[in-house]
C-alpha cells in the first residue's frame, strides 16, 4: 500500500499513482499508535470504513492495521463500537 | 497526392486535426480562431470524422474537458487565440504537469485593453513557462503539415508534453492559399494511434494529478523538463520523416535560409518569415549577403539550432512581436541567451514590431538590414529595442 519511488525512472510520466496512493511515508507524523486488540475485532469494518489513510486492510476474521502510511489520528479507535483499538502513545 | 484546395489557415488545421484522427474536441469559439472548430464540427456531424465535439461555457472549462479527455486515452485537440488562451492557462498548467499530450491550435491575437482582434504574439508568448512545446508556422499548408506532427511529437512516450501550433490571425487564419490535402494513408503511415501508458481505466485505478509533498515535486518538474528537451531532435525527425511520407518538411526546428555565408541575419517567427525571404533575396541581388533563421519550435528553445544559423553572422536581429514590459522582446532575450551558452557574442538588435496587427512591409524589413549593415561596420548597436512603424516616439 502506497508508492515510495527510489530512483527517477519509478517515476510515472506524471503524477498518476495506482489508486489510494499516499507517496510521503506519514507513519512518522504519528504520536499515539493504533493498537488492535484481535480477540475483541468483531471484523465489522467500520474502522476500514473511516481510516481516512486507507490504512487498515481487511482480514477473514479480523482487520489488520498498517503503520507505514497510518498517521495516528485515532479516527479508528474512535469508531470501533467494541474498544478494540487502543492508543498507545509512540516510545 | 491527395487533393488541393483554395482555403484558408483555419480550414487548414482542421484539415490536420481530421487527418491526425483527433477523437475529442472541446472548444469555446473567439475570433480569430472560431472556424478552426466550426470546420471540425462540420466535418464530425457530416460524418467525415469520427470524434465527439464537447461544447462548453469558457475556454477554461474547454482546456479541463480536454485535460480529462486526454486522461482517458482520447487524441484531443482544441483551439483558441488571446484572451481565450489567458483564461485556459491555469488548465493548461494541468494538461503539462500531468503529461498529457493534447494538441491545441492558438491563433495569435493581441491581448486587449486597448480592445483589438488583430495580430501579434503576445498571449502565446505570455504562456511561455506553462510547459506547453510551442511551435509558430507560417503559411496555411505549414500549418496543416504541422499540426499532424504535433500529435506526433507530443504523443512520443518520452515527451508526453502538450503542443500549442501557433499562427498568424488574420493573415494565415482568414487568408486563402492553395493547400495540398495529403491522404488519409499518407498520415495514417506517419501517425499511429495513440495508446498511453495508462489512462482512466475501471480495471485499474489511478489517482491522476496526485499530491506530492517536497519529497517528490522536484523530481516530477525535472522529467518534465527531460521530455521537453526531448523534443527538440524528435521534432526533426518527426519533419524529416514527415518529409519522406508526404514530400514536405519545414527545415526542422529552425529553418535556415541562406544564412551559411551570411553577413546579417534576422530571426523571425511565423508569417513574417515569408516577406523576409523575399527581401533576402533582392538584397542578395544587390550582393548584400543577408539571412533569414525562421524559428519554428520557441519552447523547447532550440539554443543549438538557433547557434548553428547565427554562428558565423556580424550582426543579427531578433523580430519580436510581442513585447516583455520593462525589458525587450522575449524571443531577443533567448536567442542572446543560446549564443552566450555557445560562447557567441555577435553584436545584435531587438526589432519590436507589428503589435495589434501593425503592418510589417518588406520596406520595414529593408529597414531592418540596413540597420544590421551599419551594424556590421560599426560593430555595434546604437540602441538594443528599437520599435518599427512606429507612428510617434515623442
Ligand atoms: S489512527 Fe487514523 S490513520 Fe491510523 S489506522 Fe486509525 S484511522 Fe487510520
Ligand atoms: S471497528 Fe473495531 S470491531 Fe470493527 S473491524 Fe475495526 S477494530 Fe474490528
Amino acid at each position: 500500500m502506497g508508492f515510495i519511488p527510489n530512483k527517477l525512472s519509478d517515476l510515472p510520466a506524471g503524477a498518476a499513482f495506482e489508486g489510494g496512493h499516499p507517496t510521503t511515508h506519514t507513519g512518522n507524523w504519528r504520536i499515539f499508535k493504533p493498537v488492535l486488540n484481535k480477540d475483541k475485532c468483531r471484523n465489522c469494518l467500520l474502522c476500514w470504513i473511516f481510516c481516512p489513510e486507507a490504512v487498515i486492510k481487511k482480514g477473514s476474521d479480523n482487520v489488520e492495521i498498517t503503520y507505514d502510511f497510518c498517521k495516528g489520528c485515532g479516527i479508528c479507535a474512535n469508531e470501533c463500537p467494541t474498544k478494540a483499538i487502543e492508543m498507545v502513545k509512540e516510545g | 497526392m491527395g487533393k488541393r484546395e483554395f482555403i484558408n489557415g483555419n480550414n487548414a488545421v482542421a484539415y490536420g486535426v481530421k487527418l491526425a484522427r483527433a477523437e475529442i474536441v472541446a472548444a469555446y469559439p473567439i475570433t480569430p480562431q472560431t472556424k478552426i472548430v466550426e470546420q471540425i464540427s462540420e466535418f464530425i456531424s457530416n460524418g467525415e470524422m469520427n470524434a465527439e465535439f464537447i461544447k462548453v461555457e469558457s475556454e477554461h472549462t474547454a482546456m479541463s474537458a480536454c485535460y480529462a479527455a486526454s486522461c482517458t486515452g482520447a487524441r484531443t485537440f482544441t483551439a483558441t487565440s488571446s484572451q481565450g488562451l489567458l483564461y485556459m492557462f491555469e488548465m493548461m498548467q494541468f494538461t503539462s504537469g500531468q503529461r498529457r499530450p493534447v494538441v491545441m491550435a492558438n491563433v495569435n491575437r493581441a491581448i486587449s485593453p486597448p480592445w483589438t482582434i488583430w495580430l501579434d504574439h503576445q498571449d502565446s508568448i505570455s504562456t511561455r513557462d506553462a510547459g506547453w512545446i510551442q511551435i509558430y508556422v507560417e503559411s496555411a499548408q505549414e500549418a496543416l503539415d504541422t499540426t499532424i506532427q504535433c500529435f506526433k511529437v507530443a504523443e512520443n512516450k518520452e515527451v508526453l508534453t502538450p503542443v500549442m501550433i501557433c499562427l498568424d490571425a488574420f493573415v494565415l487564419s482568414h487568408t486563402e492559399e492553395l493547400v495540398d490535402i495529403p491522404e488519409q494513408a499518407e498520415i495514417d503511415r506517419f501517425l499511429p494511434p495513440f495508446e498511453p501508458d495508462y489512462k482512466v481505466d475501471v480495471n485499474r485505478p489511478l489517482t491522476i494529478a496526485a499530491g506530492t509533498a517536497p519529497n517528490l515535486y522536484m523530481e516530477f518538474r525535472f522529467t518534465q523538463q527531460q521530455g521537453m528537451l526531448k523534443a527538440i531532435n524528435l521534432w526533426k525527425k518527426a519533419d524529416e520523416e514527415f518529409g519522406r511520407l508526404v514530400g514536405r518538411s519545414y527545415g526542422g526546428v529552425v529553418e535556415n535560409y541562406k544564412c551559411s555565408d551570411a553577413d546579417v541575419i534576422l530571426v523571425t517567427m511565423g508569417s513574417l518569415s515569408s516577406t523576409a525571404k523575399d527581401v533576402v533575396d533582392s538584397l542578395r541581388e544587390q550582393g548584400t549577403r543577408a539571412g533569414l533563421a525562421k524559428l519554428r519550435l520557441y519552447r523547447p528553445f532550440p539554443e543549438k539550432e538557433i547557434f548553428d544559423a547565427l554562428k558565423s553572422a556580424k550582426a543579427i536581429g531578433v523580430v519580436d512581436r510581442s513585447l516583455s514590459f520593462g525589458f525587450e522582446g522575449s524571443v531577443f532575450s533567448d536567442v542572446k541567451a543560446a549564443l552566450y551558452n555557445n560562447n557567441c557574442c555577435i553584436p545584435g538588435v531587438n526589432f519590436i514590431v507589428g503589435l495589434g496587427g501593425r503592418d510589417v512591409t518588406a520596406d520595414d524589413l529593408k529597414k531592418m538590414y540596413d540597420k544590421l549593415q551599419y551594424i556590421q561596420k560599426n560593430g555595434k548597436a546604437e540602441q538594443t529595442v528599437e520599435f518599427i512603424g512606429l507612428r510617434w516616439s515623442e
